[in-house]
């Protein structure tokens, strides 16, 4: 029975083994093959060596821009979106009337925010004419031309992600319920604080949570394409220019196939980075409870 | 002995106090509560309700204030809309949506429980390394994979086709789903499978009879995010789609934005608010489903 069933297995995950071969790995692979040759579509692929990535380091001013513009729109809007929806999180962390209510309402930015739709709507919201400017006016400011200003079209998209906080809010909002809160009330006994139990308690209870969310919402925020896509069009004086949509016109507007894909190498390089040393660090950081394993 | 006796008084006169100062403290709390759970409600769902009033304005109207209540209702916007600039109605790009969404979905939902399962219930020679891909390519960028996989698909001849959205998809090509089933798997007792297993039950009819029954809420789950999520995509149809007549909606509406429909905006809302519409009717009817998806494969594990 054991012998059988041993075979048995691979054949359940066998779909899932080609699968991953076929469209994961190969494609992969190919990838950094690509990334080393000079591929254009109509022609083959010629092994050019480091040159693509010598050029995209050294020569690519697009890149720089690009690769500049992606690190502070990442770092703008990770850090942002988890703090506010941890905030809101714990806001809706007790005994209140109607937390599904307001949970669902939260949560349906996250649901939607994906579309393009969305994104139709913020063009529509932010543009010259749109209500942004109206309310703003009608208030007694001055109308805020968002796109024609690299500081603020950036800040647009960044406000569309963080209007989806909703799916990171629920995760911190599950984890905060489960915490067990005969511990809060062990140390309101010994009189701390209700902001020092926080630093105490919560947030170290939390860290598996954050942790989680942080490198999701990174890689995420990384490969955002349909906010600078249709949003801004990666405009003006390329402020929004995100790496994604860099390698989306090099593959599929210029048919570069070769340098587009060392862009990509070098981004997932990035990201890979970053996650390592957010794994790495998280040693020092991430609290796992022993016992609350299930 | 009297001593120790107004001790106690005093200290109950304290915890009273106490107790008092912390309802206060409660009652303040929550009314703070509830105002910043207002402000931020409203402000986070105030473009949705603009979109959908401006979506029944005129377009005089839309750029005359930023109040949603349209003065003149009108449906021009829908009836204009719904035509587009192309020769095909919004009805066809919804039909080719659907078209997109029902096989990736089904496709989904098989692979990734046939293979939960095999991870769930059996061990086989390589599991670990195979069960570490699948959590490696939860953070694996799909960027770094895409122009290979569209080399890929355009020798095979599928470009143009919805071939290469769906196939990925019957190969358990989403890991989140694998590893969301898994979540579910696990917390489901393996009596029952063993107890068919002794009664001369196949390990396949274990699966169809005993597990996928307990498990239908997980698949439940999966079908609505991926349905989710495939509504939403964008990339993916605007590297593979290229005829009009195979649009779905998604590229529909980029299109409609780029023409010289773009001065129309209540056309654009208004098929806006049709592209939303499904993923919203989807979510109200069957909220507590992605709740628990969301917890299950985010928190778990």
């Amino acid at each position: 029975m054991s012998g059988d069933s041993r075979l048995l297995g691979f054949w359940y995950v066998l779909p899932y083994l080609i699968g991953l071969l076929v469209f994961t790995a190969i494609p992969f692979l190919g990838s950094l093959y690509l990334s080393f040759t000079d591929y254009r579509l109509m022609q083959g692929a010629s092994f050019i060596g480091l040159e693509n990535y010598t050029d995209i380091l050294t020569r690519d001013r697009t890149f720089t821009r690009s690769f500049n513009v992606t690190m502070l729109y990442v770092l703008i809007t990770v850090p942002l979106k988890l703090a506010f929806a941890l905030f809101i999180a714990g806001v809706l962390n007790s005994k209140l009337k109607g937390i599904g209510f307001f949970r669902t309402a939260y949560y349906v930015p996250s649901i939607l925010g994906g579309s393009i739709a969305v994104a139709v709507l913020w063009r529509y919201m932010f543009a010259d004419t749109g209500f942004i400017n109206m309310m703003l006016t009608s208030i007694g400011f001055e109308a805020i031309n968002w796109f024609g200003n690299p500081g603020t079209a950036l800040f647009t998209i960044t406000l569309l992600r963080l209007w989806q906080f909703g799916s990171a809010m629920v995760i911190f909002l599950a984890a905060l319920q489960s915490i067990d809160k005969s511990l809060y009330e062990a140390a309101a006994i010994d009189g701390a604080k209700p902001w020092r139990a926080f630093f105490a308690i919560t947030l170290p209870l939390l860290t598996p949570v954050i942790f989680f969310n942080l490198i999701m919402q990174m890689v995420q925020a990384f490969q955002e394409f349909n906010g600078p896509y249709v949003i801004t069009s990666g405009g003006p004086l390329k402020s929004t220019y995100l790496l994604p949509l860099y390698i989306y016109e090099m593959a599929f507007k210029k048919f570069d196939m070769g340098y587009a894909s060392a862009i990509a190498w070098v981004l997932f390089a990035v990201i890979m980075v970053l996650t390592l040393i957010a794994f790495w660090s998280s040693k020092h950081w991430v609290y796992y409870a022993g016992d609350k394993r299930s | 002995m009297s001593d120790s006796v107004t001790h106690f008084d005093k200290a109950i006169d304290e915890a009273e106090k106490y107790l008092a100062a912390q309802k206060r403290r409660q009652t303040v709390s929550l009314a703070i509560r509830y105002t910043i759970l207002t402000v931020v409600g409203l402000i986070m769902l105030y473009p949705l309700i603009w979109l959908v009033g401006a979506s029944f304005k005129s377009n005089t109207e839309i750029f005359a204030g930023a109040g949603f209540m349209p003065v003149n209702p009108t449906t021009d916007g829908y009836v204009e809309g719904w035509q587009t600039s192309t020769p095909y109605t919004f009805g066809r790009f919804f039909w080719n949506t659907f078209l997109i969404i029902a096989p990736k979905t089904i496709c989904t939902v098989i692979s990734c429980t046939v293979v939960a399962y095999g991870f769930a219930r059996f061990d086989f020679p390589g599991k670990k390394i195979l069960f570490a891909t699948v959590i490696g390519t939860l953070l694996l960028p799909n960027v770094v994979t895409r122009i290979p996989q569209y080399l890929l698909f355009r020798d095979l001849g599928w470009l143009d086709s919805y071939l290469p959205l769906w196939v990925p998809s019957a190969f358990a090509g989403d890991a989140f789903f694998v590893f969301m089933l898994l979540q579910f798997l696990r917390s489901i007792p393996r009596d029952m499978e063993e107890a068919a297993r002794v009664d001369g039950a196949t390990s396949f009819q274990a699966l169809i009879y005993v597990v996928v029954p307990m498990l239908v809420p997980a698949m439940i789950s999966v079908a609505l995010f991926q349905f989710m999520w495939t509504m939403n995509d964008f990339l993916g149809p605007l590297i593979y789609v290229s005829s009009v007549d195979k649009f779905p909606v998604s590229l529909a509406l980029k299109l409609s934005i780029d023409t010289a429909e773009s001065f129309e905006w209540n056309r654009i809302l208004a098929m806006s608010v049709l592209t939303l519409l499904p993923s919203l009717l989807v979510f109200f009817l069957s909220q507590k489903y992605f709740v628990e998806g969301i917890s299950a494969g985010g928190v778990k594990g």
